[in-house]
């Protein structure tokens, strides 16, 4: 049992600290750092500059553009970003598509698309949830076809986050009919201009744009943008869902939005009864921080830690408590959400609603809570 | 950075858990050991100092181990998964690491020497009848004439005090401000009235007139700061001894929905129940990752560091203690609410830890009093 940091990893630390602060706008960090939206060219720029110094994809295998490191650096690494301000690499591309091309995908797959998904060059979309396939998601029903050597996709997708910014969009779809639920489904590649591809964004309650329904009109697909075998799409699927064991809770990006809600709260912070649900967050966010450092300090083989849904469903919670915390401490200048530019009301306490409004999907994305509680109960505690 | 223990922290652990399990592995030896006169087992005691583990915290000079923090956590982790009544935090971790701190070294020689061997019983009085976790003492009064130190006053409750031998008792020191001396008091010489708990571990009021005492270390000198740190050590020690106890509550509460039946099946068929039971492993794992910080910064020597540390897995324990230990009541339905399983009586232990070292709203209000002083707290 030791606390302190290894002088390695105390300097590992260090390092990217100085690349995040150094190498990636401030312009940018300020956008984060205040809770302001990021625009598609300010992500992207950022995933450059990281991509540059190798801190975009460090994950990935190495000959890919990633990082021997060891489990707690990747968690120096994620925490360090946060902290700093610097935008998560793009998850879609990062976390998600790139490691599945990494381990399932072909040389030629490999070859064509894993660079520019690194770099941001491919903006990727996630086409998996659908109407009637949510938590449930072996139900999905968009269908692919095969006509030749190509497969011809109908079908709708929804919940696409970004997609009205996405190039190419990785899909389920079944593939089989026939057989067991999850055993027909197949992961596809589709080039977001291909016709027959449609766009169609959904409001949200907060008022943003941040999810659009993805259609499919016999979208014709070439055949070699299968990842993997056909039907071995639960497989590639349940890879993508659980290959994260760093980073499944936004800690230090939820500990800098407390910590700016202290200052921008003034006066309000000699409330006790502010100081006391600041300070009791702050306990609660140690001890997430804490249990995300014993994950990753125990990780050996790189397999999913079945305390990830630990860290899922409180960090997720605490992440939500905070944005209620903001706007309550913002009160009636919360009214002024949609207020023009050059309202009096004070721009921290004008996002707060919005904010709130838009958290709420933390615990329903990735594996809703109740998911998380059910992988508890039968993993961990097998009831 | 390391969460894990070494193979000696281990062997440690699987020594004490054996020699707890065959004491205390089956509740009812639980039930007849609170309900002797010492109200708990002196046989187990001394086999525990026989182990080294009475001396564990103290150096080798003093006639102890020389072991670290992490080692004494691993101890009242599974004093705690079993309820063991044994007054260890109270006589060793408390008592003897006042001694420890600030006796001399003769003193330190003499009363540690014979604690860690058994032969004698330590508690510390440093509560006043209604008061609320103060390193300064108000309800014991210090008197010195020439070079004869006497104390007055109650202190209620003194965790352990009807059977110790020797009370270490905190007292204020005489003249205006002059802050809280540490002394040695025979308990044999003065008025002591015992009692249960309610989890029937044992307390005393003890009553002081003009009581034969001796300084520790040097006569006269205030010595609030090493009282509060001790406080803070043995709050932290109690927060590994709830976490032994919330352990135990989880595991038993899991069997149990897995085990017993109702409407023909399985309890743990009911999602009601599992997911009642994954909030409670949520609640045990996040007090579990701040009782291994916390331990872990003692090493580090930093008084306010460690006092901070104390405060924050107070508050983490005594809320996760509110919730598993309800739970796994509720979730046992009328099993959980008797005397012979252990369960509900774990819950007993919880409330006694925590009304004794600290609860969540006296560690709340001191991090709340500090809350502006930093803008991100860090864990490393």
């Amino acid at each position: 049992m030791q606390l302190e940091l290894s002088p390695e990893d105390a300097e590992f630390r260090d390092r990217v600290r100085e690349v995040f602060t150094t190498k990636v706008p401030q312009e940018i960090r300020d956008t984060v750092l205040e809770g302001r939206h990021l625009t598609r060219d300010q992500i992207v720029e950022s995933q450059r500059a990281l991509n540059a110094e190798g801190l975009a994809v460090p994950h990935w295998p190495v000959e890919w553009g990633g990082q021997d490191w060891t489990d707690l650096q990747r968690h120096l690494w994620h925490e360090e970003m946060q902290r700093a301000g610097v935008p998560i690499p793009l998850a879609f591309n990062a976390s998600m598509i790139g490691p599945v091309l990494a381990q399932f995908g072909t040389e030629e797959q490999k070859q064509r698309f894993l660079p520019p998904t690194a770099n941001l060059d491919i903006w990727w979309s996630q086409g998996f949830s659908e109407p009637d396939a949510g938590s449930d998601l072996a139900s999905l029903r968009t269908a692919a076809v095969r006509d030749g050597d190509d497969w011809v996709v109908n079908g709708q997708k929804t919940w696409t986050t970004l997609g009205q910014y996405g190039d190419w969009i990785f899909t389920l779809v079944r593939t089989d009919p026939e057989v067991k639920k999850q055993a027909g489904i197949s992961m596809l590649l589709i080039d977001m201009t291909t016709p027959g591809v449609e766009v169609r964004p959904i409001e949200l309650i907060d008022g943003g744009h941040e999810v659009n329904e993805v259609w499919f009109s016999d979208v014709r697909v070439p055949g070699d943008l299968l990842v993997g075998e056909p039907g071995g799409g639960w497989t590639i699927a349940k890879f993508l869902l659980g290959n994260e064991r760093v980073g499944v809770a936004p800690v230090g990006a939820t500990k800098r939005a407390l910590a700016t809600l202290k200052t921008t709260a003034g006066d309000l912070m000699d409330d006790p009864l502010v100081r006391a649900r600041v300070a009791e967050l702050e306990n609660e966010l140690l001890a997430l921080e804490l249990t995300a450092l014993r994950v990753v300090a125990h990780s050996s083989d790189g397999a999913p830690h079945p305390a990830s849904s630990v860290l899922k469903l409180r960090g997720t919670v605490l992440q939500q408590a905070v944005s209620e915390l903001a706007l309550d401490l913002a009160g009636p200048a919360s009214l002024a959400a949609r207020a023009e530019d050059d309202s009096p009301q004070e721009g921290w306490a004008r996002r707060t609603a919005p904010t709130y409004l838009n958290l709420r999907k933390a615990s329903i994305y990735g594996g809703s809570n109740e998911i998380q509680r059910q992988i508890i109960s039968r993993t961990i505690l097998g009831l | 950075m390391d969460f894990t223990y070494d193979d000696e922290q281990q062997a440690l652990r699987e020594a004490v858990r054996g020699l707890l399990k065959d004491a205390y592995g089956d509740h009812e030896a639980r039930r007849q050991a609170v309900a002797t006169d010492d109200g708990f087992d002196r046989a187990l005691w001394g086999r525990l100092a026989e182990m080294g583990v009475l001396g564990l915290p103290f150096s080798e000079d003093d006639g102890g181990v020389g072991a670290g923090p992490v080692e004494i956590g691993i101890v009242c982790q599974e004093l705690g998964r079993v309820l063991a009544p044994e007054p260890y935090l109270a006589s060793v971790v408390h008592a003897g690491g006042l001694v420890a701190a600030v006796g001399s070294r003769e003193q330190k020689a003499d009363l540690l020497g014979r604690l860690s061997a058994g032969e004698v019983q330590l508690a510390a009085a440093d509560t006043s009848p209604g008061g609320r976790w103060a390193s300064r003492a108000d309800g014991v009064r210090a008197s010195v004439d020439g070079d004869t130190w006497t104390l007055d006053g109650v202190a209620d409750p003194v965790v352990g005090g009807a059977t110790a031998d020797v009370l270490v008792v905190t007292a204020a020191l005489p003249g205006d401000g002059a802050g809280t001396g540490v002394f040695v008091v025979d308990a044999a010489a003065v008025t002591r009235t015992g009692y249960a708990a309610a989890d029937l571990t044992r307390a005393a009021s003890v009553t002081f007139e003009a009581s034969a005492a001796t300084p520790l270390g040097e006569p006269g000198r205030d010595l609030t700061d090493s009282i509060a740190t001790i406080s803070d050590l043995t709050r932290i020690m109690g927060a590994n001894q709830a976490l032994g106890v919330m352990q135990s509550q989880v595991r038993a509460t899991t069997d149990y929905l897995k085990s017993r039946k109702q409407f023909g099946v399985t309890l743990n068929t009911f999602q009601a129940l599992t997911f009642r039971a994954a909030d409670m492993y949520v609640e045990l794992e996040l007090a579990h990752s701040m009782v291994d910080w916390a331990t872990m910064t003692i090493a580090g020597g930093d008084r306010e560091v460690v006092a901070d540390a104390a405060d924050r897995v107070g508050l983490a324990t005594a809320r996760a203690g509110r919730h598993i230990g309800q739970e796994a009541i509720q979730l046992h339905g009328g099993i959980g609410m008797t005397a012979e399983y252990a369960v509900g009586v774990g819950t007993a232990h919880l409330e006694v830890l925590d009304q004794w070292l600290g609860n969540a709203h006296h560690h709340l209000t001191r991090l709340s009093s500090r809350v502006t002083d930093h803008e991100l707290v860090e864990a490393v």
